[in-house]
């Protein structure tokens, strides 16, 4: 089966957010990037399922994502594409251009995370959906491959859902999919001499514009109390009568 | 402005964030001098727009047919665009939850518009939305504008107040959609739902445990209090990892985002990992041993002790205080 798998290069999950000079997204100094922890599920479930066909990379970024594209290779993914993008872009347009990339190589399989950790949108897999005219299936925990049938569990509220489509389709990985295995170190050297192949991003336009970017509000004085048995019966009547939540 | 509600509705039922997606769509029609309409989509799911009529939604549209019975969100985004366009809608508000999240990114690219997902604000600035979202898990916030003439927001559940008006009477009025048969690409064949137990995701009051338990035999202590409560259980991570607790229990990054009314952490230290999934909750009490734990730095209420004494009392001044 023929797969593509696309991982997104994101800040690690404990960087501390620092608002940049622009005022408009991070002060990238000193920030650690991983890829992307729901795309590891979705690369080792491109290589269980790849047999003899071919798992090709897809990341949308700059220079530096080429560090994602070689973890991947290190796992065992046959092909890295690098579709370059020096700016940051909204969903929409990372989507556009994953979606010309992958026009081109006809997959059975298009699997992508449930959300990218950068800015937590959970729309890349369901877009590429509709601009690649193929079901999608997104939160997957299992799924099971007869001929063109694919039937999956994916999680709702209060429980999961079965899910039946045909290939090619589009699946969005949640946790539970897999454990993702680790890079050999030999294979990490081998990755680093393997070709990375670059195309151009679409250059479709953003249609969101972030006006600025801003710390949460940090809570002021919590009423923190040593444990007492008057201390317990405090904190219940401030719930009820100052919080009212109960 | 001519905003287009979707109200999600599971099996012919709504839930709270029906209420909410009204509630925000009349606000957002009041402050910019628009009109609102509410959307159902299903299959004989038209009785529940009397259900809307007190949150002001006096305009409904209902899309019905027999294919709707089981979600699909092929169908759904079809229908909610086809709607949009035949009501020249330029604004659409769809509440985030896991359907939500399949919904709104098709919408969006069917009405060739600009989507904000999990908006937790929107405002109006010169007649324009700005909607506010968190991003980074929680550890910041942007204030997004929408470039394009039609705009789609989803909304993360219980964070806009659902509140009632008098006087609204709800007329319902059909429309028709032309679906293809790809519309029912995907087909959801069976729901299983965890009998008997609330979803984190939905529950107003949530009573989490973490690795402090130290084992799931200890988990009683907080199936108490979440009774108490009449709340739901989750988990942090470390306990989920442990095999004590189910993952659909697991609050954070890598579990589900929750924003309940109350959030009790017990034993839990507060990871950022953590707090990304609970920390636009209302109200956060933190339960503890350790003064210093990150947790007590979001928590608006705090108790310094050992869970295995604070919990027992803990349940029984809340039993108390419902009389039991
Ligand atoms: C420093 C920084 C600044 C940013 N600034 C902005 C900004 O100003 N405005 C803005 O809108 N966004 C910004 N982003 C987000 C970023 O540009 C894209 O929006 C992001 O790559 C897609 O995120 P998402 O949350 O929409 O993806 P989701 O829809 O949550 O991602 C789902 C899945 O899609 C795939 N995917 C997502 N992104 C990529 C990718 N780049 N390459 C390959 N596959 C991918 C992955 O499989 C991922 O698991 C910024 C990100 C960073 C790290
Ligand atoms: C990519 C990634 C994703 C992650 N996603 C998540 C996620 O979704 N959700 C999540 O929760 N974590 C997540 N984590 C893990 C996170 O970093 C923490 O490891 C985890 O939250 C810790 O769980 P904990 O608070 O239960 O345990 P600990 O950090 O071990 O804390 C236990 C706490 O219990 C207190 N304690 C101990 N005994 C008692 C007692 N008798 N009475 C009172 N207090 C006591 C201790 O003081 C301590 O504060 C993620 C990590 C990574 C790297």
């Amino acid at each position: 089966m023929n797969i593509v798998v696309c991982v997104s290069h994101t800040p690690d999950t404990a960087t501390k957010i620092v608002v940049g000079a622009d005022g408009k997204t991070i002060d990238p100094k000193g920030v650690k990037f991983i890829p992307n922890p729901y795309d590891e599920f979705a690369v080792e479930e491109g290589l269980r399922r790849r047999d003899s066909g071919t798992l090709t990379l897809l990341c949308v970024g700059d220079d530096s994502a080429k560090e994602t594209l070689r973890w991947g290779l290190a796992v065992g993914a046959d092909k890295a594409v690098l579709i370059k993008d020096a700016q940051r872009n909204d969903s929409f347009s990372v989507a556009n251009s994953l979606a010309e990339a992958i026009k081109g190589l006809s997959p059975d399989l298009v699997l992508v995370g449930r959300q990218s950790i950068d800015y937590d949108s959970a729309q890349v897999g369901p877009m590429l959906a509709e601009l690649l005219d193929l079901p999608v299936v997104s939160f997957v925990t299992s799924f099971q491959i007869n001929g063109t049938t694919l039937i999956a569990e994916r999680d709702v509220e209060g429980g999961k859902e079965v899910v039946e489509t045909t290939l090619p389709c589009i699946i969005t990985a949640q946790k539970g999919l897999n454990e993702p295995r680790y890079p050999k170190l030999p294979d990490i050297m081998k990755a680093k001499a393997k070709p990375i192949e670059e195309r151009p991003a679409a250059s479709t336009p953003d249609r969101t514009r972030t006006i600025g970017m801003r710390l949460p509000e940090k809570k002021q004085g919590g009423k923190i109390l040593e444990f007492s048995p008057e201390n317990v019966r405090e904190l219940v009547r401030l719930l009820h009568e100052e919080a009212k939540v109960i | 402005m001519t905003i287009l509600a979707y109200i999600e509705q599971r099996g012919g039922q709504l839930k709270k964030n029906a209420f909410e997606t009204i509630t925000a769509a009349r606000n957002l029609a009041a402050s910019t001098g628009g009109k609102f309409s509410a959307l159902l989509v299903g299959d004989g799911v038209a009785g529940l727009a009397s259900q809307l009529a007190p949150y002001g939604a006096a305009d409904v549209i209902v899309v019905e047919d027999a294919r709707l019975a089981q979600f699909s969100s092929g169908a759904v985004s079809t229908a909610i665009a086809a709607v949009a366009v035949a009501e020249s809608a330029n604004v659409v508000l769809i509440s985030n939850t896991l359907h939500g999240k399949d919904l709104a990114p098709r919408v969006a690219v069917k009405l060739s518009a600009g989507l904000v997902p999990d908006c937790v604000g929107l405002d109006i600035n010169d007649g324009n939305v700005v909607a506010t979202r968190p991003v980074f898990a929680g550890k910041a916030r942007v204030d997004v504008a929408v470039t394009t003439p039609n705009k789609v927001f989803s909304l993360r559940p219980n964070v806009f107040t659902a509140t009632a008006v008098e006087g609204v009477s709800a007329a319902a009025r059909s429309a028709s959609v032309n679906f293809g048969e790809k519309d029912f690409a995907t087909r959801v064949v069976e729901t299983k739902l965890n009998t008997g137990k609330k979803d984190v995701a939905e529950a107003d009051v949530i009573v989490s445990g973490g690795r402090g338990f130290k084992g799931p035999e200890n988990f009683n202590l907080v199936e108490n209090l979440a009774e108490a409560f009449g709340g739901a259980v989750g988990a942090s991570r470390a306990v989920v990892d442990a095999g004590w607790r189910p993952h659909s229990e697991q609050v954070g990054q890598t579990g589900k985002t929750v924003s309940p009314s109350l959030y009790v952490a017990c034993a839990i230290s507060g990871a950022v990992q953590h707090l990304a999934g609970m920390s636009s909750s209302k109200y956060i009490v933190a339960i503890n041993k350790d003064k210093d734990a990150p947790i007590f730095g979001v928590a608006d209420y705090g108790i310094i002790g050992d869970v295995f004494e604070v919990l027992p009392a803990l349940t029984q001044e809340v039993n108390a205080l419902h009389g039991k």
